[in-house]
C-alpha cells in the first residue's frame, strides 16, 4: 500500500498525472489516496520529486 | 456572485486558462474561471523562461513581468566542458510568474470573465455524451455550474480530461520529475541561461540555472520518470547546489511534474477542450510550456466563442481546435518529441565528445550554421537540433 506523509507534500500533482487509475485526490493543500481503487503500481512513489509517497508492503 | 450557468467554464487559472477566458470573453460569450488554489499565480511551479516572440504574439510585454533579460545560453556536458552561444533569432526573459499570471487573469477579467479562487472542481456534469458543466466545492459548499463548453486548463494533473474519457495519464518516460529552488546569493551572469546535461547531473533531463536579478536564480532539475525511482530529483539537485552554490540561501522550494509528451492527439470531447499542460502542450525537449499553453488558450477561447454562437458543441465540430493546434505548434512538437527520444539514447561519453568538438570552434564562429557544417557524424547533427530547440529558433 502507498503511504503518504502529508506534511512533507508540496501538493504539486506529479503523482496524480501518472496514476493509471485516478485514485489520488488533490486539493490546495490536501492529498489523499482512495485505497480501494489503488492498484499498488507504485508509479506515484517513483515520480514524486521529494519522496512523499512510500510503498509499504507486508512481507509474508 | 457566482452564477449557476455560463457559456464557458475554464478550470484552472494559469496562463493557459487565463488566455482561454480572455479570448472567449472577447468573443462575446459569458465566462467563468475557477482556480483551486487561493491565489492566481502561486505557487509558481515553473522555471519561468520564455522567448520574446512566443510572448509578444499574445500580449504586449510589460517590464514588471521580467526578472531578467536573456541574450545567451550555455550547456555543460558531464565532463565539465561548457559551450556557450548567443541568441541570434530571438531574445528571452525570465518571468516573475506571480506578477505575470496575475496580469493575464486581470486582462481576462477586464474582458468580462468572472474569476473565482479556492474553487475546487471535483467532477463533470455529463449528459447524453456531452460535457455540460462542472461540479465544485466553493466556500465550503458543493455546487454545480452548467456550461456549453468546459475548458480544462487544470495543469499536469489533467483530471478534467480523464473524467470525460480522454486518456491524459502520462507514461513515466514522458514525465519529468521536477524540483526547483529559488536561491539568493548566487554569483552568475545575469543575461545567460545555463543548462547541465547528462546522467551524472539529471538522468533523462537537465539542470537549469535561470537568473532572476540581484544574485537570485531559479535552479532546478527535471529527471525522467524512467530514472526518478533510483534517485529523487531533490537528492540530485541538492548535490548540485551543495557543490556549485555552497553560499546560497533557499528562498523558495517548489516541485512539480513536467509533461514531455507529444501534444494530445485528441484534446476534445463534446462540450470539452483541454489546453496547456492538461493537453500536453509542452515542448518535449525543453519542458517549456508557457507560450504553447498560451497558444492553446488563445485558440480554445476563440473556437469556443465561435462554436457557441453557432450552437455546435459536438466533438466533431470541436476538432477545429485540434487542427489549429496541430498547425500552430503540434506538428513541430511531434518532431521535437522524436528528437527527445533520440537524445535519450545518448551516454555521458557521447555528450562529452560532442561538447569537446563544438568547443574547438571559436565563439564568434560558433554560429549554428558553422556548428552544423563542422558536425560530421549523425550525433552532432542531432545536437544542432537540440540547440535549436533550446534557443527557440
Amino acid at each position: 500500500m502507498i503511504v503518504i506523509t502529508p506534511n512533507k507534500c508540496d501538493f504539486c500533482g506529479a503523482c496524480v498525472a501518472v496514476c493509471p487509475v485516478d485514485c489520488i485526490d488533490l486539493k490546495e493543500a490536501d492529498i489523499s489516496i482512495r485505497h480501494e481503487v489503488c492498484i499498488d503500481c507504485d508509479l506515484c512513489a517513483n515520480i514524486c520529486p521529494i519522496e512523499v509517497l512510500e510503498p509499504i508492503y507486508d512481507e509474508k | 456572485m457566482m452564477k449557476s450557468s455560463y457559456d464557458v467554464v475554464v478550470v484552472g487559472g494559469g496562463p493557459s486558462g487565463s488566455m482561454s477566458a480572455k479570448l472567449a470573453a472577447e468573443g462575446g460569450v459569458s465566462v467563468c474561471l475557477l482556480e483551486k488554489d487561493r491565489d492566481i499565480g502561486y505557487p509558481v511551479r515553473c522555471g519561468e523562461a520564455i522567448g520574446d516572440s512566443g510572448l509578444r504574439k499574445f500580449v504586449e510585454p510589460k517590464e514588471s513581468w521580467f526578472a531578467a533579460y536573456l541574450n545567451s545560453f550555455s550547456m555543460t556536458a558531464p565532463n565539465g566542458t561548457s559551450i556557450s552561444a548567443d541568441f541570434t533569432a530571438d531574445k528571452g526573459y525570465i518571468l516573475n510568474r506571480r506578477v505575470f499570471d496575475y496580469d493575464l487573469a486581470r486582462l481576462a477579467s477586464e474582458k468580462g470573465a468572472e474569476i473565482y479562487t479556492r474553487a475546487y472542481v471535483y467532477g463533470l456534469i455529463i449528459e447524453d455524451g456531452f460535457v455540460k458543466g462542472v461540479k465544485l466545492e466553493y466556500l465550503g459548499e458543493k455546487k454545480e455550474i452548467r456550461a456549453k463548453i468546459v475548458i480544462g486548463a487544470d495543469g499536469v494533473e489533467s483530471r478534467v480530461g480523464r473524467w470525460a474519457g480522454i486518456r491524459t495519464q502520462l507514461k513515466m518516460k514522458d514525465m519529468e520529475s521536477g524540483f526547483q529552488y529559488t536561491l539568493a546569493n548566487v554569483n552568475i551572469p545575469q543575461n545567460r541561461m545555463d543548462f547541465f546535461v547528462g546522467k551524472t547531473y539529471a538522468p533523462g533531463g537537465y539542470i537549469w540555472i535561470f537568473p532572476k536579478g540581484d544574485g537570485i536564480a531559479n535552479v532546478g532539475i527535471g529527471v525522467s520518470g524512467t530514472y526518478s525511482k533510483e534517485k529523487s530529483s531533490r537528492k540530485l539537485l541538492d548535490k548540485f547546489v551543495k557543490e556549485k552554490f555552497p553560499e546560497a540561501s533557499i528562498l523558495t522550494t517548489v516541485c512539480g511534474g513536467i509533461p514531455c509528451d507529444k501534444p494530445l492527439k485528441n484534446p476534445v470531447k463534446s462540450g470539452l477542450i483541454l489546453v496547456g499542460d492538461a493537453g500536453h502542450q509542452v515542448n518535449p525537449v525543453t519542458g517549456g510550456g508557457i507560450s504553447s499553453g498560451m497558444t492553446g488558450g488563445w485558440i480554445a477561447g476563440q473556437v469556443s466563442a465561435n462554436l457557441i454562437r453557432k450552437n455546435k458543441l459536438d466533438e466533431k465540430s470541436l476538432t477545429v481546435y485540434t487542427e489549429w493546434i496541430h498547425k500552430e505548434f503540434g506538428k513541430n512538437y511531434s518532431r521535437i518529441y522524436n528528437i527527445k527520444n533520440a537524445i535519450s539514447q545518448f551516454t555521458d561519453e557521447d555528450l562529452n565528445s560532442i561538447a569537446d568538438k563544438i568547443k574547438k570552434l571559436p565563439r564568434d564562429k560558433r554560429t549554428l550554421t558553422r556548428i552544423f557544417s563542422t558536425a560530421l557524424t549523425k550525433k552532432p547533427l542531432l545536437v544542432i537540433d537540440v540547440i535549436k530547440v533550446f534557443a527557440g529558433i
